[in-house]
């Protein structure tokens, strides 16, 4: 049996609705501020789109990249390898053997501004004007590509694809790069860029996205009885995940631990959470055997909540019945409310938060619940930040996806 | 309309700048676009894809390997004019 590898947070990398970076995001989510925003282009009024508001990115690549790179690169790889400079320049740069550092950068949807584009182009003027790029550009893995590249990291790049969970299955699999002794050191985390009126009418079409065109600050309201499906938004998230004795050997500033993780399937339905929540309660319970800790020991959740009618109660009673009791003394945050949804960014941002929360002790606010759902069974941080309790405490972060994909990240105090 | 050997030199210059981030006037007849401009085959094929568009030329793939120079480069897109 190999010896158990501790695995830290060392570094942390964002840009997002909020900010360009972390400190700025995790500043407005603290404010309780809104990312989202009417949209300023001609999209309503083109293709009739019954959602004209979403949540962008506060920081134009454009603003914090030379024009080359930028057309070498999707949007959705752009974000990664904003956040991943930050993270990576966060965490010191670290030093280290190339063979040793391994990067996980997922997106849910992929290039889908490269592959629409392209699309555009070969309809309009033919085949031979399709740029040679396209390819590497609208790959699910170019954001991870392009990381590894950015680095130089030969431990292995991946990019692990689960719809709204790839951002948080991309730091679990980054876990287990450590674990296993394929490397000290992994970047990781995910990115989307989908604000684009094909995506967005797709999801309007599901009738998952609020339609709330006349208040889109106030759109995205977990709990809420008055939700009404979530706000699309995008951006990246990535942190540094390393060896706690790689960390300690290079005297590396630790944001928190990262102590376990759980994945499971509803095998249920394509979209819909399996009503009993059995998949959601089945990750966050691996993620606590993972840790080897028990239900009192968790002080905070940072729900996956989106603002739909359904989900966020399935995801509320599923904590509830992992905790039992213990779940009283959860301060509950659904940052989503602030963020919009980042899709296959989210699971990573929201790690972001539940790392910052332990390492400031402080949970995030929940905004826009003025009338809470009275089947929500949990204790819900609204309006302002809370306190999170001194000594050692451990905090969960919630990703589900479409196709029934359940992560649940288990982090604790360093 | 055909466009001059200078307009040709000026319209490439300003693809590969974008393409490479290189300031325009650097990109002159006698540079080699890989030991020089140290262009990949990847941005040489984006190269010759916008300059197809933008001189309203074709450039078949057998041709690029001959284009070692910008000066090459402005020579073909100069004869392939219509």
């Amino acid at each position: 049996m190999s010896k158990h590898i501790d695995v830290v947070v060392t570094g942390l990398g964002a840009t997002t609705p909020l900010g360009g970076d972390v400190p700025s995001t995790w500043a407005a989510a603290l404010a309780g501020e809104s990312g989202a925003r009417t949209l300023d282009n001609d999209w309503a009024a083109k293709y009739e789109m019954p959602v004209t508001f979403a949540a962008t990115i506060k920081v134009k690549p454009e603003e914090v990249m030379a024009r080359p790179e930028i057309k070498r690169m999707d949007p959705s790889a752009q974000y990664a390898v904003i956040a991943a400079r930050e993270a990576w320049a966060d965490a010191g740069s670290p030093e280290l053997e190339p063979e040793r550092l391994g990067v996980v950068v997922s997106s849910g949807i992929g290039g889908i501004w490269t592959t629409l584009d392209a699309w555009d182009t070969l309809r309009e003027k033919g085949a031979r004007r399709v740029l040679p790029m396209t390819v590497p550009m609208l790959m699910p893995n170019s954001p991870s590509a392009y990381v590894e590249l950015e680095l130089g990291a030969r431990a292995g790049a991946h990019a692990l694809v689960s719809a709204c969970a790839s951002g948080a299955e991309a730091i679990g699999y980054g876990l287990e790069m450590i674990r296993s002794g394929r490397a000290d050191v992994v970047v990781c985390g995910g990115t989307e860029a989908t604000i684009h009126p094909m995506p967005i009418s797709a999801f309007a079409a599901s009738r998952t996205l609020s339609l709330r065109n006349d208040d889109p600050q106030g759109a995205s309201r977990p709990y809420d009885t008055g939700r009404d499906g979530f706000v699309i938004g995008e951006g990246a998230g990535i942190v540094v995940l390393e060896s706690a004795e790689h960390a300690a050997a290079r005297g590396a500033r630790v944001y928190a631990r990262l102590a376990g993780q759980g994945l499971s399937a509803d095998g249920y339905h394509l979209t819909s959470p399996e009503p009993e929540g059995r998949g959601q309660i089945a990750a966050m319970r691996a993620a606590l055997v993972d840790a080897g800790l028990g239900p009192t020991d968790v002080r905070h959740v940072n729900a996956h909540a989106t603002s739909t009618v359904v989900g966020d109660l399935v995801e509320a009673r599923s904590v509830r019945a992992t905790l039992g009791d213990a779940a009283d003394g959860v301060a509950l945050s659904a940052t989503k409310s602030m963020t919009g949804h980042l899709l296959g960014g989210a699971g990573a941002l929201e790690s972001i938060f539940t790392i910052l929360a332990l390492h400031d002790r402080k949970a995030p606010p929940t905004i826009n619940v003025s009338d809470p759902d009275p089947e929500l069974v949990l204790d819900l941080v609204r309006d302002t930040p809370r306190e999170l309790p001194e000594g050692d405490v451990a905090a969960i972060n919630n990703s589900f996806g479409f196709g029934g994909h359940n992560v649940a990240l288990l982090f604790t105090t360093s | 309309m055909a466009y001059t050997e200078s307009e040709i030199l000026e319209g490439l210059a300003e693809i590969v700048s974008e393409e490479t981030g290189l300031p325009a006037d650097s990109v002159q007849l006698d540079k080699s676009f890989t030991d020089d401009l140290d262009i990949d085959s990847l941005s040489m094929m984006t190269i010759v894809t916008l300059a197809e568009e933008k001189f309203s030329v074709r450039i078949p793939d057998d041709e690029v390997k001959n284009l070692a120079t910008v000066g090459d480069a402005v020579s073909f897109i100069a004869g392939a004019q219509a």
